[in-house]
């Protein structure tokens, strides 16, 4: 039964952010299209960062960092003109991957608050880094030259393009999430999370593993830090401030830890809820405060987990 | 005497003024049951940690089979064959009972660096584990959370896991604690089914699971070895008499 709910919800959840362009066409509301390619691509940088999170253990407070590397591989080459999509994409993911794989070999070595303190560190100092290159704009930012081209394939100056190509890589990386957790890679890297000194007294050496995960992690981020570029056209350090890490960490909580889909359904309600209570009042995040301890209390596995009603395994 | 399994020489382990391990020789030959017992705070989990690999020694070596081991962490020697439960359970409580003991067999059996086919659904790690529980007398138990399994059944699995790594050497860090009279007759039956196809070191305060389980008996007191013999030889020692009539007066 349980199965059938999740597949279900995981379906309509496809099929309703598959007919956001038509209905916001209809209605004439081109806004909403706006709003909800944010949400994916925020949900990517959330589902990213619930492979560690949720799956690992490691509480990473620096998720952010990627996003502006990600952003930066697009914004930088862009300025000195080149406009090729796959590179600069590439280098996204690339850059981002290095860069997580540093910022995890040392913190990896720590846990518990050490560790929270290290990665949110490491993005504070790529945070200050960004504000320093005043050829980008320092900490005013920059325009983006122009979005990604992919020769002809697809047009990202076509809003409807750029929202499937977002909705596209969204699905993808969920597929390719579900069956990584679901490898012995993945399983690998939950028996550390949920026992650590018994996965070492089976003969798991688990900081080969984290830092690998920790790496794709970064790389997911590094990507939605490319697509979030392309969205707003503007790229600043505040993509890599604490508060955004922050914000995306909320956004796995709220959806639900080590659910890979809840994350997407942290970012669509987080972000929504910004959205309507700040028409209402300047002072929403008192309102919004008070939801999200509510749901960290009495929700478990989230929002997902209330959805698909489902009880935690592994 | 048979060939020598394990072989220490030497190990000291010292916790700021305490001697936990004050140069223990101890060898264990390949089959053998070795109980070792003592008084609360003689130093046998110190000496078990060590063996493990959880804690380092200060001084002294640890051979295992033909190879020194005294360098190598927990999860290399796990990867030799030295199997262990802990004194408090220790399994993954958010896991099936079967997840937990394919997990010990993922461990063994070639790279973790697989990232596409599902785990779950890999004969080479089900089939093994299957195998495991059904030994321990699990086999019902397979799709439970261990987290929801009785605390004798949690026991029962963490030898399953130990197990199904095929492991050379078995450390039991007192199995039968905290069971009932029930459960822990059953758990020695089943551990005396298990001796001689496997080298088995136990470290246990119930004497009725020690003298029926144990070849040979070493006695621990203050980080020392003050007998080591077979079990009738132990219980007519002296020395260990006075150690355990100590621990009562107090």
């Amino acid at each position: 039964m349980a199965l059938s709910r999740r597949t279900l919800v995981l379906a309509a959840g496809c099929v309703a952010l598959a007919l956001v362009p038509p209905i916001a066409a209809l209605t004439n509301q081109p806004f909403y299209l706006d709003l909800f390619r944010r949400m994916m691509i925020f949900a990517i940088a959330a589902v990213s960062l619930d492979l560690i999170l949720g799956y690992g253990g490691m509480v990473s407070f620096g998720h952010a960092a990627y996003l502006g590397i990600g952003a930066y591989a697009v914004g930088i080459p862009a300025y000195h003109g080149i406009q090729n999509g796959w590179l600069q994409w590439g280098l996204a993911i690339a850059a981002s991957a290095l860069i997580a794989l540093v910022i995890g070999a040392i913190s990896l070595r720590t846990s518990g608050v050490s560790f929270i303190m290290i990665t949110l560190a490491f993005a504070q100092m790529l945070y200050y880094l960004g504000i320093s290159l005043e050829t980008y704009g320092g900490d005013n930012g920059m325009r983006l030259a122009a979005r990604s081209r992919f020769g002809g394939i697809v047009d990202l100056r076509e809003p409807t393009v750029f929202y499937y190509v977002v909705l596209a890589i969204l699905v993808l990386f969920l597929a390719l999430g579900s069956r990584l957790v679901e490898s012995r890679f993945g399983m690998a890297v939950r028996a550390a999370k949920s026992n650590e000194a018994r996965a070492r007294a089976i003969g798991f050496s688990p900081l080969p593993y984290k830092l690998t995960a920790f790496v794709i992690a970064g790389g997911g981020g590094g990507l939605a830090g490319a697509l979030l570029a392309n969205q707003t056209e503007y790229l600043t350090p505040d993509f890599m401030h604490w508060t955004r890490s922050g914000e995306i960490m909320f956004m796995v909580i709220l959806g639900g830890m080590g659910t890979l889909f809840g994350p997407v359904i942290g970012a669509v309600a987080l972000l929504l809820l910004e959205d309507v209570l700040s028409a209402l009042t300047a002072h929403w995040q008192i309102i919004l405060g008070p939801i999200l301890v509510l749901v960290v209390l009495f929700a478990k596995r989230g929002l997902f987990g209330l959805l698909v009603g489902e009880t935690r395994d592994g | 005497m048979a060939e020598t399994l394990l072989s220490i020489r030497g190990l000291t382990k010292r916790f700021g003024g305490l001697l936990a391990s004050d140069r223990i020789d101890l060898d264990v030959a390949r089959g053998e049951t070795h109980a070792i017992i003592g008084p609360n705070g003689a130093g046998k989990t110190t000496l078990i940690g060590q063996l493990a690999g959880d804690l380092r020694p200060d001084a002294g070596a640890i051979r295992f089979g033909d190879q020194d081991v005294t360098r190598l962490d927990a999860p290399h020697r796990a990867r030799h064959g030295l199997a262990r439960s802990f004194q408090v359970t220790s399994v993954f409580r958010d896991f099936s009972a079967l997840d937990n003991v394919a997990l010990a067999v993922q461990a063994h059996r070639g790279s973790s660096f697989r990232f596409w086919r599902p785990a779950r659904a890999d004969a080479t790690l089900r089939d093994p584990a299957r195998a495991a529980l059904q030994s321990v007398g699990l086999e019902a138990r397979a799709e439970v959370r261990a987290a929801n399994l009785a605390h004798g059944e949690q026991r029962q699995l963490e030898i399953a896991m130990a197990l199904a790594t095929e492991p050379g050497l078995l450390l039991l860090d007192e199995p039968v604690a905290g069971m009932g009279l029930d459960e822990s007759q059953r758990m020695v039956r089943f551990l005396s089914t298990l001796k001689r196809r496997i080298t088995i070191v136990l470290v246990e305060h119930d004497m009725d699971a020690v003298f029926t389980l144990a070849d040979r008996i070493s006695v621990m007191v203050y980080g020392r070895i003050i007998a080591t013999g077979t079990p009738p030889e132990i219980r007519g020692n002296d020395e260990v008499r006075r150690a355990y009539l100590g621990e009562d007066q107090v």
